[in-house]
Parts: C-alpha cells; sequence; structure tokens
C-alpha cells in the first residue's frame, strides 16, 4: 500500500470514528432531552389528573348547587352551602400574612446577606431556614396558647385605642379571628421569605453593586438603587411562593381563627379559610352534595392559587423592562 | 498644580496579603496614565486604591496616601460618597443596571447626588454624556430602552457615560476593552484621547499597543514571586516604549516576559 492510499484509509477511519463519537453524543442528547421533555409533562400530567379528580369528586356538588355556591351562608345540615365567607377568610389572612411578613422577610434577608456579619449571618441563617421546618400543627399549638393571649391582652387594645376609628381594628379583643391568624400566618411564611430573597441578594453580581457605589452611593442606595431593583422578580417569586403556602395553610389556622363562616370588617372577628374548613370538616361530612361541596372549596382554592400565579407572573412581566423580558 | 492626583508611599492589603507597596505616582491632570504590568501584579488594587474602592472588599487595609488636590483621601474627614464622584470608574466588564433604561442609566449618578431634578436639564446631562462617550448617534431614538439591551461594546461606552455625567475630575478605567471586539476598541480609544481635555484618565490595560497607542504616561509593574506588586518605572509613554530603562520593562514590552 502506498503513504498516499494508507493516508486515505486513516483519514476514512478517523472520520468515521468521528462520526460514530458524534452520533452517540447526540443519541445522548437525545436521551436527556427525552427525559426532560418526559419530567415536564408528567408535570403536567399531573396537574391535569388533580384537576380532573377535583372535578369528578365535586361534580354532585357543582351541579346541584351550581353558583348558589357564591352566597355567604353555609349550614350543610340546611342544604345550604355559601362559600364566599371561607374565599373572604382566606383572602383576608392572607393579605394579612403577606403585607406582614413580606417587607419583615426582605428585612431580614438583606441584614442576612449584606449587613450580617459571617459569624452572626451563618448561625442565623440556619435558625431561619429551620423555622420553616417546624410543622404547622406546633405553630398552631403555640399560635392558641402563646400568640392568641397576647393578641387578647396586649396586640388588639392597643390597636382599638390607636387604631379604633378604622373600622378594621373595632370590637371587643376575642383573641382568637382573622388578624391572629393572619399574625399567625405571617410568623410561618416568614422564613419562606426570607430564605429565598436572601438567596436571590446574594445572587446578585458583585459588579452590580460596584457599580453603583462607584457613582457615589451609600451602602443603603447602593441596596435600594442596585441590589433590589436587580434582585426584584426573584422577590416576587419569593413572595408568590410564600403566599401560596399561606393559603393553603389549613392546621395552624384551624386553631386560631375561630372557625366562624362569617363575614365582618373587624379583623378581630373570628371567621373561616378554605383550607381550614376542608381539614376540619372533612372527616365528620356526611350526605353525597357536604363532601362533594368540600371537595369543591379544594377546587375553588386550586383555582385561586392558579389565579395569583398568573397575577403574579403578570406583576414580573410588568417590572421587567421591555427586551429583558424572561418569559 | 491643579486636580492633582498621586500617590505616596501606598500599599494595600488583603487581610495580611501585600498585594502593592510603597507606590509613590504622580498622574499628569488632563492626560492619560496607563498602568501595564503581567496579571496579579497590583494593577486593578492600585487603581481601585485611588477611589477607595478597595476597602469595599472585607478585611483590606490601605497603607500611604493617595493626595487629590493636595488633601490626602484616606483623612477620616473624606467622605467616600463625594470623592468617588470626583474619582468615577469604569469596569472590566460592562454592568449597565438591567433595570434602567439607557438613559436612567447614564444619569444614576446625577439622581444619586441628587442636586439637579429639572427634567430639561437632566436630558441635557444625559445627551452630553453620551456624546462625550460617542454612544449618542446610536441610541438618541432608543433612550427608553433598557441599557441591558445594547451591545457589549455599546453597553461598555454608556458605563463610561454614566461615569462622565457626574463631572468626575479623574476617570478610573480597568482594562476597560479587554471584553470588546476591535471596533469598539477603537472607538473607546478614540473617545478618550477626546475626553482627555476635560478629565484625567488612568487606565489599566493589558494591551501594550493600546497603552502605547492611547496614553501620555506609562508606569510598569510588577509582582515577585511571593512579593507584592511595585512600580518598576514610570514616564512618558514615547520614552518607556522605545527607550525604557529598566531591563525589567523592556523585558516586558518586548514580550521577553510573562
Ligand atoms: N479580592 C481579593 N482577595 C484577596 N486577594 C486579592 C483579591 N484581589 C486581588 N488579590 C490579590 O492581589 C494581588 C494583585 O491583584 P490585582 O487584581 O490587583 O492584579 P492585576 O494586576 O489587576 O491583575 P490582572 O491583570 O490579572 O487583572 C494578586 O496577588 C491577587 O491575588
Ligand atoms: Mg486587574
Amino acid at each position: 500500500m502506498s503513504q498516499d492510499s494508507a493516508d486515505l484509509v486513516s483519514f476514512r477511519v478517523a472520520r468515521r470514528v468521528e462520526t460514530g463519537e458524534r452520533a452517540r453524543s447526540h443519541f445522548a442528547d437525545r436521551i436527556f432531552s427525552g427525559l426532560l421533555l418526559g419530567s415536564a409533562w408528567i408535570i403536567l400530567i399531573v396537574v391535569c389528573g388533580l384537576l380532573a379528580v377535583l372535578v369528578k369528586a365535586s361534580w354532585p356538588a357543582l351541579t346541584t348547587i351550581g353558583f348558589k355556591a357564591a352566597t355567604l351562608a353555609w349550614s350543610p345540615s340546611d342544604d345550604r352551602y355559601g362559600v364566599l365567607s371561607f374565599a373572604f377568610g382566606t383572602v383576608v389572612t392572607s393579605i394579612i400574612a403577606l403585607a406582614l411578613a413580606g417587607p419583615m422577610g426582605i428585612a431580614v434577608a438583606l441584614f442576612l446577606s449584606e449587613l450580617a456579619p459571617k459569624r452572626l449571618a451563618g448561625p442565623v441563617s440556619m435558625l431561619v431556614e429551620l423555622l420553616a421546618a417546624v410543622p404547622s400543627v406546633v405553630y398552631g399549638l403555640w399560635g392558641l396558647f402563646v400568640l392568641a393571649p397576647v393578641m387578647r391582652t396586649v396586640v388588639q387594645p392597643a390597636l382599638g385605642k390607636w387604631l379604633g376609628f378604622l373600622p378594621l381594628f373595632q370590637g371587643p379583643p376575642l383573641g382568637i379571628g382573622m388578624l391572629t391568624g393572619g399574625v399567625l400566618l405571617s410568623i410561618m411564611i416568614l422564613p419562606t421569605v426570607a430564605a429565598i430573597a436572601r438567596d436571590v441578594f446574594a445572587a446578585v453580581p458583585i459588579e452590580q453593586r460596584e457599580g453603583m457605589l462607584a457613582l457615589g452611593s451609600t451602602r443603603w442606595e447602593m441596596l435600594t438603587k442596585a441590589v433590589l431593583p436587580y434582585a426584584r422578580q426573584g422577590v416576587i417569586g419569593a413572595l408568590v411562593l410564600a403566599l401560596g403556602r399561606a393559603m393553603g395553610e389549613a392546621m395552624a389556622v384551624v386553631m386560631v381563627i375561630g372557625n366562624t363562616p362569617a363575614v365582618s370588617a373587624s379583623l378581630f372577628r373570628p371567621a373561616y379559610t378554605m383550607a381550614s374548613v376542608l381539614a376540619n370538616e372533612f372527616t365528620e361530612a356526611t350526605g353525597q352534595t357536604y363532601v362533594a361541596m368540600l371537595i369543591e372549596i379544594g377546587l375553588l382554592l386550586f383555582g385561586m392559587s392558579i389565579v395569583v400565579n398568573v397575577i403574579a407572573r403578570a406583576l414580573v412581566w410588568s417590572v421587567s423592562p421591555k427586551g429583558t423580558r424572561a418569559v | 498644580m491643579k486636580q492633582e492626583l498621586r500617590t505616596d508611599r501606598l500599599s494595600a492589603f488583603y487581610g495580611a496579603h501585600c498585594a502593592i507597596r510603597d507606590i509613590t505616582m504622580t498622574f499628569r491632570p488632563k492626560s492619560i496614565t496607563a498602568l501595564i504590568g503581567p496579571s496579579g501584579c497590583g494593577k486593578s488594587t492600585l487603581l481601585r486604591c485611588l477611589n477607595r474602592m478597595h476597602e469595599v472588599i472585607a478585611n483590606t487595609t490601605v497603607k500611604g496616601q493617595v493626595m487629590l488636590d493636595g488633601s490626602n483621601v484616606y483623612d477620616s474627614g473624606i467622605d467616600t460618597t463625594s470623592l468617588r464622584r470626583r474619582v468615577g470608574m469604569v469596569f472590566q466588564r460592562p454592568n449597565p443596571f438591567p433595570t434602567m433604561s439607557i438613559s436612567d442609566n447614564v444619569l444614576a449618578g446625577v439622581r444619586l447626588a441628587g442636586d439637579v431634578s429639572d427634567r430639561s436639564t437632566l436630558a441635557e446631562i444625559a445627551e452630553r454624556s453620551l456624546r462625550r462617550a460617542a454612544l449618542w448617534d446610536e441610541v438618541k431614538d432608543i433612550l427608553n430602552r433598557p441599557g441591558t439591551s445594547l451591545s457589549g461594546g455599546q453597553q461598555q461606552r454608556l458605563c463610561i457615560a454614566r461615569a462622565l455625567a457626574i463631572e468626575p475630575e479623574v476617570l478610573l478605567m480597568d482594562e476597560p476593552a479587554s471584553s470588546l471586539d476591535p471596533i469598539s476598541t477603537m472607538k473607546i480609544e478614540d473617545l478618550m484621547r477626546e475626553i482627555k481635555t476635560d478629565f484625567t484618565i488612568i487606565i489599566v490595560t493589558h494591551n501594550m499597543q493600546q497603552a502605547a497607542r492611547v496614553s501620555d504616561f506609562t508606569g510598569f509593574m510588577l509582582a515577585g514571586e511571593a512579593a507584592p506588586g511595585e512600580l518598576i518605572e514610570f514616564d512618558e509613554s514615547s520614552k518607556i516604549f522605545t527607550t525604557p530603562q529598566d531591563k525589567r520593562t523592556e523585558d516586558y514590552i518586548t514580550g521577553r516576559f510573562g
């Protein structure tokens, strides 16, 4: 064999090896993207399956009660299944929770990621994460035995005294009710906000911070004008996640909200939430419609969290400048 | 001389590690001084000491003096925010603020200072700064688009405009063109020559041709194995690049080194 043809052969071999390798990596790529696509589908299927089961199980209620569910009165023994008071309770307690835990959580996160000395930030971060892992029943018991008395004897009288001109803070301080429920929820979701927001702040590039400092900003201005804006999408994400947890929380709320299907302007009054009525009444529900109605409440709660997520997505969209929108 | 900037036996430390030692040099006003030297010799550290950005990093210390107009910037009475407005900085990687529009980016420093709030004045400042940074023609119709929607080279000129908008006396540039293509690099070099009539410019660069092209003075720095970076030679660029006095400078600029 001449040198030329030998070269040609080795060239061909080399080429074959190369294409073979490329084909193999192609194959691996395909398996990988197939796996990813598969997981994405599984999530979609689970969500749809969940929806289907909820609709099926609540079908008796959906057909017999229908739009009469959009009323206030809840009295299963009289066949009255209005769910608005539960929706009201869920919305009000969640708003209170977010209004308190949002700013607090962001402040804690800023403190941990920006201001606290390393020696302090480590242990405190761990504590915050630990708080997120406490079971909700434990929060509920703490709420009942510690928080409720404090609310009754200290917080609510004070609020009544100083802000009593607002309908929100009128009426007798019962210690049990929407305000206590919201405050308890805020304590429960605080770690979620703080832990996620801390990671989001820590991920803001050093160039952004130094860019602002080099323009002659104070540390505070650097935080508010460079770090917070850069991180705002992630912070909104943290708040939505926390809101989702607040809306879905049942056990802790059951213990402090008073479990009374009522709508009132005063936050001191007892109320009921969708998740807690489900947790509380499901085991004792008798009759097909009653059970189906409770499941319908679950379905509505599911729908509400979807709406909240959509709104949050829209919010993220509207705050991200044009041209840099990430879906 | 007015607006004179000089260092006097300046040393800087990261923890116990000494990065630069006993640097004494004078930066001529309204001219361009280049700092060159192998990686790790402390060019960035020296630059960041000049506007006290060095102390932003934890556990850092500085010894010696940086004199600006006759007063030591490390004196206890000096306010870093006003110092940094007088000594602006452009970073190696373009860092526009992504949530701000192009014009808001340019005006970020002006708004921090808070002494101008009149809309038309702000618009004038934005235009003047963008013109100086040779970016105006490219962005004048898209001032409301986010700063991050520009190309890398445009973003870097945006950052230069942002630094110029607060009318600093000194402009520090740490490898401002190292992440850019040759055309963007040329634009930045051109604009440096344009603006040196108004500002004192100090530029760190790894590109010897760039240093020779744009700078009036050049300082060559070098660090030993475990020794801190020192200023080996400092002279007019024409001399440094043609008749260096120190053997090490010659080795470095002829490429026989590191
Ligand atoms: N954040 C830091 N922490 C600790 N040491 C650092 C830090 N930044 C720089 N150093 C050290 O200081 C010395 C000088 O670094 P510097 O970044 O000033 O060099 P440089 O000349 O700018 O290098 P390059 O050309 O690669 O940018 C190096 O020994 C480096 O290891
Ligand atoms: Mg450097």
